[in-house]
């Protein structure tokens, strides 16, 4: 392979990157690297959504089913079985999730291939459907999921959730993943395949009639996507150690699509973007639900004031740049150098 | 290479094609001319798979001489696999696309390197402008730049019989000149062509052999020159 200079600054960022993560706990508290940890899951599911949202065009809504079991496989597979027998009090858990103990990233994969697998139950039915149809009917499903993991008792403890998994996500290995994400993606994009999903979703007439068998790379679309959310998923409940059906609701959807959007529908880079932003946005906010004293006056601590103003804020977003950070371009070095070079020429005239 | 027999387009509860017949030898241009709602795409459309809800039969022969086979039936992608090309009205390129990318889309359903560059040279000794373009996107291209794309992304499937849905549609006469010029390279080139059209005077002029039709059914038949001498055809469709 030839080392371009392109590939040589994306291998260099990504290692300095994961050094300066390596070390990060030297100069970051432990509640900076548990948002840190957040944004990259974050930026996980963002690029699984775009896949299936931004890149193929398929409205689907749901997302948090697919982040669902990500969770629970990879909970089942890491918890310690003397855990699980103590923790699973409504009714026994049933083998063979009882003695099933993984390493961490077979769990993870387990979780992604799961999710992948039963997207393409999902997919054959529901991507006949176009548009809002479609969004619909994820939706139903990704309910349908969430029901049955709450009933699923023997295996998924039901409604009283799953406690105390193991915090194997360090930031690295969030890190690590979120480029795994990342290289596959970007390499799917940006590539022939891409190329067709892109057709697909600008024009399914066009893409038909150039022999392109539209169905089947929709499917196969969704099921890449669904497979990484799963290992956002699996990353998550990790992350969070405390997994209950009621996390994954109709809300996770949102928000994983408010990163979509606000980053820019086929950018892969504005997903990565709109995922920080967002995440650091809704955690800095919190200081305007604490009591103020501005000197002649004093506010009263409001709950839910954030969450009024990080309204305000994407609306202004949707409004003023109605495609996203990135629209559908991605930044890329070239565009970065092209910046600096515009800037240079600036300042000589 | 092509027969159509008894063709019937349903659009829900209306009958777009009402029992067409129509056949196209070897080598020929064919046009289909018509109003509006005439039933001229519905048919190509069916023969490319796009309709769904017809009856009658379709038959194909990729080479003089083979087998003919029936198209009833099959998808769109597959058509494309048996040498048919549609290039759909309204152009729909993609426009997030360079017009190198659209092209090389428009071989997706061949594996075989070699022929697809030697394709693509054809298209842009064709399309010289396309070659002047190749690396902007196709939203930035003019309207007779955008229809150029959609002919030689169709072209480069290196179909057998291609089928251009109104080439003309939305270009000025200049440009329309331009595309029908094209069109006969491309049938002297060994393609068989399919051509629907509402711009009567052009399609004729090329033609080989025309179908008129009114309300989904043939009216009129003849080889192009013959139409453009006939005094119903002058009167409804040359403008007197």
């Amino acid at each position: 392979m030839r080392l371009d200079r392109n590939t040589f600054l994306s291998i260099a960022t990504m290692v300095i990157f994961g050094l300066v993560l390596w070390q990060a706990e030297t100069f970051l508290g432990d509640y900076q690297i548990y948002i840190a940890k957040l944004i990259f899951i974050n930026i996980i599911l963002a690029l699984s959504l775009n896949l299936i949202y931004g890149f193929t065009g398929l409205f689907s809504l749901g997302h948090a089913g697919f982040i669902a079991i990500g969770a629970y496989v990879s909970a089942l597979c890491i918890l310690p079985p003397a855990q699980k027998e103590i923790m699973w009090i409504l009714e026994p858990i049933i083998w063979p999730f009882s003695d099933l103990l993984t390493p961490f990233w077979v769990s993870v994969l387990g979780g992604g291939l799961f999710a992948g697998v039963f997207a393409i139950f999902i997919a054959v039915p529901v991507l006949r459907l176009g548009d809002d149809y479609l969004g619909m009917a994820t939706l139903a499903f990704a309910e349908i999921i969430r029901v049955l993991i709450v009933n699923a008792t023997p295996i998924t403890n039901g409604s009283l959730g799953i406690k105390g998994i193991p915090g194997h996500a360090t930031l690295l290995v969030c890190y690590g993943w979120a480029l795994f994400t990342l290289i596959v993606l970007a390499r799917l994009c940006y590539s022939n395949f891409g190329n067709v999903l892109r057709c697909i979703r600008d024009n399914e007439i066009a893409a038909s009639v150039m022999g392109i068998n539209v169905f089947w790379n929709k499917v196969l679309s969704f099921c890449i996507g669904a497979f990484f959310a799963g290992i956002g998923g699996a990353l998550l409940g990790s992350h969070l150690s405390t997994i209950d059906p009621k996390m994954f609701n109709f809300l996770l959807t949102f928000n994983v699509l408010m990163f979509v959007v606000a980053g820019g529908l086929g950018s892969l880079t504005g997903s990565i973007l709109g995922a920080t932003v967002i995440t650091i946005l809704l955690e800095w906010l919190r200081f305007l639900e604490e009591p103020m004293d501005l000197g002649f006056i004093e506010i009263p601590g409001i709950p839910g004031m954030r969450m009024v103003v990080f309204s305000v804020v994407l609306l202004v977003i949707i409004l003023k740049r109605r495609e996203g950070i990135m629209g559908t371009r991605e930044l890329t070095w070239n565009r970065i150098f092209a910046f600096f070079r515009r800037l240079e020429r600036r300042e000589k005239a | 290479m092509l027969e159509i027999k008894d063709l019937h387009v349903r659009y829900g509860g209306i009958q777009a094609v009402q029992g067409v017949s129509l056949s196209i030898p070897h080598g020929a241009i064919v046009t289909l001319i018509g109003a509006n709602g005439a039933g001229k795409s519905s048919i190509i459309r069916s023969v490319a798979g796009l309709n769904k809800t017809i009856s009658g039969e379709i038959l194909f022969r990729r080479h003089a001489g083979e087998e003919a086979v029936s198209l009833m039936g099959l998808r769109p992608e597959e058509m494309v696999r048996r040498g048919i090309a549609l290039s759909p009205e309204g152009r729909r390129i993609l426009p997030h696309l360079t017009v190198e990318e659209n092209l090389h889309l428009g071989a997706y359903s061949r594996d075989d390197k070699d022929g697809i560059a030697e394709d693509m040279e054809w298209v842009y000794t064709l399309f010289p402008r396309l070659r002047e373009r190749s690396w902007q996107k196709g939203g930035t291209l003019s309207g007779g730049e955008q229809q150029m794309l959609a002919v030689g992304r169709a072209l480069m499937s290196r179909p057998d019989l291609l089928m251009l849905d109104e080439p003309s549609l939305g270009l000025a006469p200049l440009l329309v000149r331009e595309i029908f010029g094209i069109i006969r390279k491309i049938n002297e080139d060994g393609k068989t062509v399919l051509l629907v059209e509402q711009n009567a005077y052009a399609a004729l002029s090329v033609a080989n052999y025309a179908y008129i039709l009114e309300v989904g059914r043939v009216v009129l038949e003849g080889p192009g020159r013959e139409l453009l001498e006939d005094p119903k055809v002058k009167e409804a469709y040359l403008g007197g």
